[in-house]
């Protein structure tokens, strides 16, 4: 399991468009990272790029568990939770049944499926369309994936932003719960999350302003 | 193993529905099997001829018709991303739409296939064998056309592009089946163009998932 992740002199383009370079950050067990940034800083880039859709342009992301570094393959569909806006809900099905997908595909056992709908509240979706539900309730029913089915690494793109004032402070504790449990998560928001988390600040990173950050690939500032 | 079930279930229950699941692609033979008479001016020896070629054509196009969805869908939600994500490599996800494609519409058409040949007056003796090169060249049609859908996904107008994908690739089928069914109904040897067909069909059985899934990583990132 993954007990440490290292992102080493990592740069990522998308596009013809740098959206930064020289990125160093560890996050090991029981820390959680607050990646804030400008709207474009690149932060789902990243998040997408630890979870091996992006291919960085330069450097590396390494996963280590107990025993020494981890094919990174195996510790991304065996380790790692990415929930984001584009939640892989189908409108036109029963949300239980989704729910039950996402849990069941993703690891969970029977016993985690219960513990998430009780955590979350998810019964009274159950009987509903997905299309349906309120972004907040949708959110809750793609939340529960990492509840029902345990994974240490938890990438999470403004997780909190449709939910309510209760269900904040809900998942909150939930998020701080893992953390204790031995978990990491690296979550891009705007507002602070409610629990004790390091900042990493894509915005300003490695002194490039605006104008530096429209480079091309190769370093040639543009004219 | 348990992972491909558990995906196997929702892509059955997807593709069953999938812009209306079996009963379009259903509908779309029936009305082309109705037509054909109409169109043709109804001499019966004609129409004798062309019948089982004819079945062969309407279920080439028939299976076209709901691909564009396979992997679109899940594509733009952001389903891909957790199917990546999951117990299973992308290639075994990849042939779970397939089959579940080949479930839900290359059966109910392979079914039918039969129905529609004796329905345009071919020989009912030929029946058995529209069946089971139905339901044989319905797996290559699955395959093949899952290439397509990945290869097109994150395309504008990605059904046009399937099509012009697909189509070249359907045609050895539609020659192998038409060629096993010809062959019974003249005389000749049709064991050749069936055992072709599965070969065919196998082929894509078994390369089309890893190209399907290198199309699928590619179009993620």
């Amino acid at each position: 399991m993954i007990g440490k992740l290292t992102v080493a002199n990592l740069a990522l383009i998308r596009g013809d468009r740098l959206l930064f370079r020289g990125l160093d950050f560890t996050l090991e067990a029981g820390q959680a990272i607050s990646l804030v940034g400008r709207n474009g800083a690149g932060k789902t880039s990243l998040l997408r790029a630890i979870a091996g859709f992006l291919r960085p342009l330069e450097g590396t992301i390494a996963f280590e568990g107990d025993s020494g570094p981890l094919d990174p393959e195996d510790a991304r569909s065996r380790g790692l939770h990415m929930a984001g806006h584009h939640d892989g809900l189908k409108s036109s099905r029963p949300a239980e049944a989704e729910f039950r997908f996402q849990a069941l595909w993703t690891g969970a056992s029977e016993a985690g499926i219960a513990r998430a709908r009780q955590a979350l509240d998810l019964d009274v979706l159950f009987d509903l369309e997905v299309r349906k539900l309120s972004a907040g309730q949708r959110r809750r029913l793609s939340l529960g994936r990492l509840l029902a089915s345990p994974r240490p690494l938890w990438l999470l793109d403004e997780p909190l932003a449709p939910l309510d004032a209760d269900h904040r402070r809900t998942f909150g504790a939930l998020m701080a719960e893992h953390l204790a449990g031995g978990g990491m998560i690296l979550a891009a928001v705007h507002d602070p999350l409610p629990l004790q988390t390091d900042t990493l600040d894509l915005g300003g990173l490695g002194g490039l302003d605006e104008d530096e950050v429209e480079m091309d690939p190769f370093g040639e500032e543009r004219p | 193993m348990s992972g491909f079930v558990v995906l196997l279930k929702r892509e059955l229950a997807m593709a069953w529905n999938r812009g209306g699941g079996p009963a379009v692609a259903l509908a779309f033979n029936v009305g082309a099997v109705t037509l054909l008479p109409l169109a043709s001016g109804g001499s019966l020896d004609k129409l004798k001829l062309l019948a089982p070629g004819f079945s062969w054509v309407a279920l080439a196009l028939a299976s076209l018709l709901s691909l564009e969805r396979l992997f679109e869908r899940d594509y733009e939600d952001g389903a891909l991303d957790l199917l990546a994500l999951g117990p299973a490599p992308l290639e075994l996800v990849a042939a779970a739409k397939c089959l579940a494609q080949w479930i839900c519409t290359g059966i109910p058409l392979a079914l039918f296939a039969p129905v529609a040949a004796t329905a345009l007056g071919a020989d009912p003796g030929l029946a058995p064998l529209t069946l089971a090169c139905a339901l044989i060249g319905g797996v290559g049609f699955a395959f093949v056309g899952g290439v397509g859908a990945a290869v097109s996904l994150g395309a504008r107008a990605g059904g046009v592009l399937i099509a012009v994908i697909v189509l070249p690739l359907f045609t050895p089928l539609a020659i192998f089946g038409g060629g096993a069914i010809a062959g019974l109904a003249m005389g000749l040897d049709w064991t050749s163009g069936l055992l072709l067909l599965s070969a065919y069909s196998l082929f894509f059985v078994a390369i089309g998932p890893f190209a399907m899934a290198w199309a699928c990583r590619n179009a993620l990132s």
